[in-house]
């Protein structure tokens, strides 16, 4: 579905990116883990456009991504859930899902989106004219995970969505993106929380200072002793 | 005390036509944070197409102001695309585009001033309709001044409906809140910005042909003071806040003319920039500003 070929992605004389390749395959999570700094975020950012690479190719489903805006990549259904939410803090939270559909314009989809959205978080609903600035950070992440599903995406690019959460709201949000998953949409999943990552994708890559270090089954990485020791915090 | 009311409704006057101006400094601000000092040029661009449309096209009013409207719009996002936009893309520092503006502004006076555009005189203005004047509670209210709020509120109505009731204007306050994160939503960024652009330029337009008609005389360099006191109306409302530039506008307008009423007429430009020191100094963010205040 996804097919990424040797990325390189430069910020000026900082290399970021140097030869990345990952596939993400229809109706697969796959997990993106890896230290502060190693180039998960640019990774995504590429992806959704934001950012052009040095060299590299992106394809998804045999649409080459590269020579497209970041806008037109969204409308293929490539929907990014980027790093701390980022909601619209200065619209009210109805006015943000509703940017999530924003290319989006028969009224009955639109309503049909937003109460698919209010069964997966009903919180939200109850916060609709209020502005995205005052909810919690829990909330916010709701925020933005529902946003990106009034696209209806085929894939979501999701950023640390359990930063700064309590564990309680991790259990949620990730049982919530298995639950995405298992409705059919392909998932590829950045996490500093390489365990709790680990245990709900199909496959992982495992990012070291902008190179693929090691990739696998999920399940397989989980025993791998390397990982155990950096990013699991055993052995 | 029939004097003061009097005053009140030119100050009203003269303020509606900065709030025409001063709503295109404050939503261009606000989309990309540029202080667009070419704006009180689109402005006088304005007042002399409909100037053209009036005397040669022989237009109705209300179609001559129409047009001018739409000639600036489509010259404003020219500007746009060709002096910002590639000063955008490369991300260069803001205070960059803002030397660019005042390069475009510099282009379009002189521009302007060529004998075989406008030429660098003065011109009368013409007066499309008649002048009545009417009793209006002991006042003194003339068909001018009537057009003048009648429009300037029919504006301000359709862009208030526009930015809080559209799609369109909805992707507006996203984009000018996070671009990135709008690019995200699938906002095309650059169409609104080029819109944005458009909106400003099509109030300037009808503000210049409205002054025009009040102030009947216009040349190349038209654009410079009323541009100049529009933006210290943005900023005294609040740059990037849409209800503060208009609130602002008639602050200023008001301040000016009862400062030439009752104190002296040559105070009346050296006024507004008075106000302009006293609010950067006590109050930058404006009146209704949320955020840190004007930055170049
Ligand atoms: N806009 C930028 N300008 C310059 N360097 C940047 C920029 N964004 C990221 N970098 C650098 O690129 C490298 C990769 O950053 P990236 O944000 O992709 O890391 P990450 O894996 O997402 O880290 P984290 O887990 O902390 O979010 C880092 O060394 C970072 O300092
Ligand atoms: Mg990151």
């Amino acid at each position: 579905m996804l097919t990424v070929e040797n990325l390189f992605v430069n910020y000026g004389m900082i290399k970021a990116l140097q030869g990345i390749s990952l596939v993400v395959k229809e109706k697969e999570i796959v997990a993106l883990i890896g230290n502060n700094g190693a180039g998960k975020t640019t990774t995504l950012k590429t992806i959704s456009g934001l950012i052009k690479p040095t060299s590299g190719r992106i394809y998804f489903q045999n649409i080459d991504l590269i020579k497209l805006n970041p806008y037109q990549i969204t409308k293929l259904g490539i929907i990014h859930i980027p790093e701390g939410r980022k909601p619209f803090a200065n619209l009210t939270v109805y006015e943000n899902l509703r940017l999530g559909a924003y290319f989006v314009n028969k009224k009955r989809e639109i309503e049909e989106r937003l109460s698919f959205v209010f069964q997966i978080f009903p919180r939200l609903k109850e916060r609709l004219k209020q502005p995205a600035g005052t909810l919690s950070g829990g909330e916010l992440q709701m925020l933005a995970i529902g946003r990106g599903l009034m696209a209806k995406p085929k894939l979501l690019l999701l950023d640390e969505p359990s930063m700064g959460l309590s564990p309680i709201l991790v259990e949620e949000i990730f049982s919530v993106i298995k639950n995405i998953n298992k409705e059919g949409t392909a998932i590829l999943l950045i996490e500093q929380n390489a365990a709790k990552a680990l245990s709900i994708a199909h496959r992982a890559y495992v990012l070291e200072t902008g190179k693929i270090m090691l990739e696998g089954k999920a399940e397989e990485l989980i025993n791998n002793e390397s990982v155990k020791k950096i990013y699991l915090g055993v052995g | 005390m029939n004097y003061f009311f009097q005053q009140l409704l030119n100050g009203f006057q003269l303020g509606s036509v900065y709030a025409l101006i001063s709503l295109g400094y404050t939503m261009i601000y606000g989309i990309i944070r540029l202080i667009n000092f070419a704006h009180g040029d689109i402005f006088m661009l304005g007042a002399y197409f409909g100037f053209y449309a009036i005397t040669r096209f022989k237009f109705n009013f209300f179609i001559a102001i129409l047009f001018s409207m739409v000639l600036c719009m489509i010259i404003n996002v020219l500007i746009e695309k060709i002096a910002y936009a590639p000063l955008r893309k490369k991300n260069v520092p803001r205070i960059n585009l803002l030397i660019t503006a005042i390069g475009v502004s510099f282009f379009l006076e002189n521009f302007a001033s060529l004998k075989i555009i406008f030429g660098p005189d003065y011109l009368p203005y013409p007066r499309p309709f008649k002048i009545i004047t009417f009793d209006f509670l002991g006042l003194t209210l003339s068909s001018i001044q009537i057009i003048v709020f009648f429009i300037t509120l029919v504006l301000l109505l359709i862009l208030d409906y526009l930015i809080k009731r559209t799609k369109i204007g909805l992707a507006m306050r996203a984009v000018s809140y996070d671009k990135e994160t709008a690019l995200l939503m699938g906002i095309n960024v650059d169409n609104i910005i080029s819109l944005t652009f458009a909106l400003g330029a099509a109030l300037a337009g009808a503000g210049g042909v409205l002054y025009g008609i009040c102030y009947p005389q216009i040349h190349p360099f038209m654009g410079i003071m009323p541009g100049l006191k529009a933006f210290v109306a943005a900023v005294l409302g609040g740059i990037g806040v849409i209800s503060g530039a208009v609130l602002g506008s008639y602050i200023i307008g008001m301040i000016e003319v009862f400062t030439a009423a009752f104190i002296s007429s040559t105070f009346r430009d050296a006024i507004a920039f008075a106000i302009l020191i006293i609010v950067l100094l006590t109050r930058p963010q404006g009146l209704f500003g949320k955020e840190e205040g004007i930055k170049l």
